[in-house]
């Protein structure tokens, strides 16, 4: 590589009025929530709730409620594959949304 | 306003479209190549997709003075087939003097397979031999901070690459770092279901920096938006930020970029 590794930009000075944040996203997101209740109790309405997706969205709700920041990476990164080596053979082409453990 | 897609499939979208991201500021396009939904079944396919990304696209764009530009490659979703892949990376270097070829791209990785390593690692000579830019794609959902890992590894090792002429795509916030960390560009693709919404995405700047980074839509013939840019303009200034700082990341970053290949120009002007 031919250039030395360079640091993220600076973060970027937050506008001034602040309470805005919440007045603009709080409804859409409290709907986005919702949906995710509604799912879950529907995916073990219907009796599949052992499924895979269903078992790491369950898992990835923890950083919802932990207290820490990042939350967003956190959970992209628990539906994540942990490998680090590329696959010998291709699945197929489209990809699920949340890793599957080996015999899951 | 002003902006720039510069990553959409525009020969999956309609004319309409091509209107109404005029109407809403857009002053170029770029497309990279991709998947066509289906595999194509010999090298004769893709030389006629080149055909329309270099001649028929721009054309239709013309109509409503949009210039277009586009990258050529054999996309990652293609690229389990080896001997396909080499006939069409073989094909390529005759294409790279058209007037409105911008680069190499959006190579990459989809399944993070071992043939999708060789044929990236092929693109990758292969920019670095004719000097090209190069439009990376990272892949979807689980697979995405593995690949992104991967494909910034082979190409920190590579000696010939320039970070700062590389634009990693569709990152989300457990990749952005590290494609910055590493002096590379990084694209935020807006996309209705997957990748970033509008609002994560002004997130990731506010946490970033705008100084590597740019929005697209990567509208293609699935779920998309072609006017998720403007969409993600109209949540920067819902936030309360400046016309010139939404000028910065939708317009002068792209125009930054791009600009690197001489060819890129707005107006018949060379951009920057
Ligand atoms: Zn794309």
């Amino acid at each position: 590589m031919s250039s030395a590794a360079q640091s993220p930009g600076a973060p970027v000075d937050l506008p001034a009025d602040r309470q805005k944040i919440v007045d603009l996203g709080f409804v859409p997101v409290r709907a986005k929530l919702i949906e995710v209740a509604a799912f879950l109790d529907r995916v073990e309405r219907y009796g599949v709730a052992s499924d895979y997706r269903c078992v790491a969205m369950r898992a990835a709700l923890s950083a919802l409620a932990d207290g820490k920041p990042e939350r967003a990476r956190r959970i992209l990164e628990s539906f994540s594959d942990p490998t680090t080596e590329p696959d010998a053979v291709s699945t197929g082409k489209a990809a699920y949304g949340a890793y599957r453990p080996p015999g899951a | 306003m002003r902006y720039i897609e510069p990553h959409g499939h525009m020969v999956s979208r309609t004319t309409d479209d091509y209107q109404a991201m005029v109407i809403a500021g857009c002053q170029a396009v770029c497309e990279p190549a991709f998947w066509a939904g289906y595999d194509r079944t010999s090298v004769d396919g893709f030389r006629d997709y080149f055909r329309q990304l270099t001649d028929y696209e721009p054309a239709r764009a013309a109509k409503y003075r949009l210039p277009h530009y586009c990258w050529l490659c054999i996309n990652p979703k293609e690229a389990e087939d080896m001997a396909l892949a080499k006939d069409v990376i073989d094909l390529i270097p005759s294409l790279l003097d058209k007037p409105t070829v911008l680069g190499i791209g959006e190579i990459g990785l989809n399944r993070n397979t071992r043939n999708e390593m060789k044929v990236l690692e092929m693109h990758i000579d292969l920019a670095v031999k004719h000097n090209q830019l190069i439009l990376v794609h990272t892949p979807h959902l689980e697979d995405k901070l593995k690949g992104t890992r991967l494909i910034s590894d082979v190409l920190k090792s590579h000696s010939g690459v320039n970070p700062g002429r590389v634009i990693i795509d569709h990152v989300e916030e457990h990749t952005i770092k590290r494609v910055l960390d590493q002096g590379f560009w990084a694209g935020i693709t807006l996309y209705p279901d997957s990748k970033s919404s509008p609002p994560r995405a002004v997130d990731m700047i506010e946490i970033c920096g705008r100084e590597r980074i740019w929005m697209n839509s990567a509208c293609d013939w699935g779920h998309s938006d072609p006017l998720s840019v403007p969409k993600a303009c109209l949540e920067m200034r819902a936030r309360g930020y400046s016309a010139e700082f939404i000028d910065q990341v939708v317009y002068q970053n792209p125009v930054r970029f791009l600009s690197q290949c001489p060819k890129f120009k707005l107006g018949g002007q060379p951009a920057g």
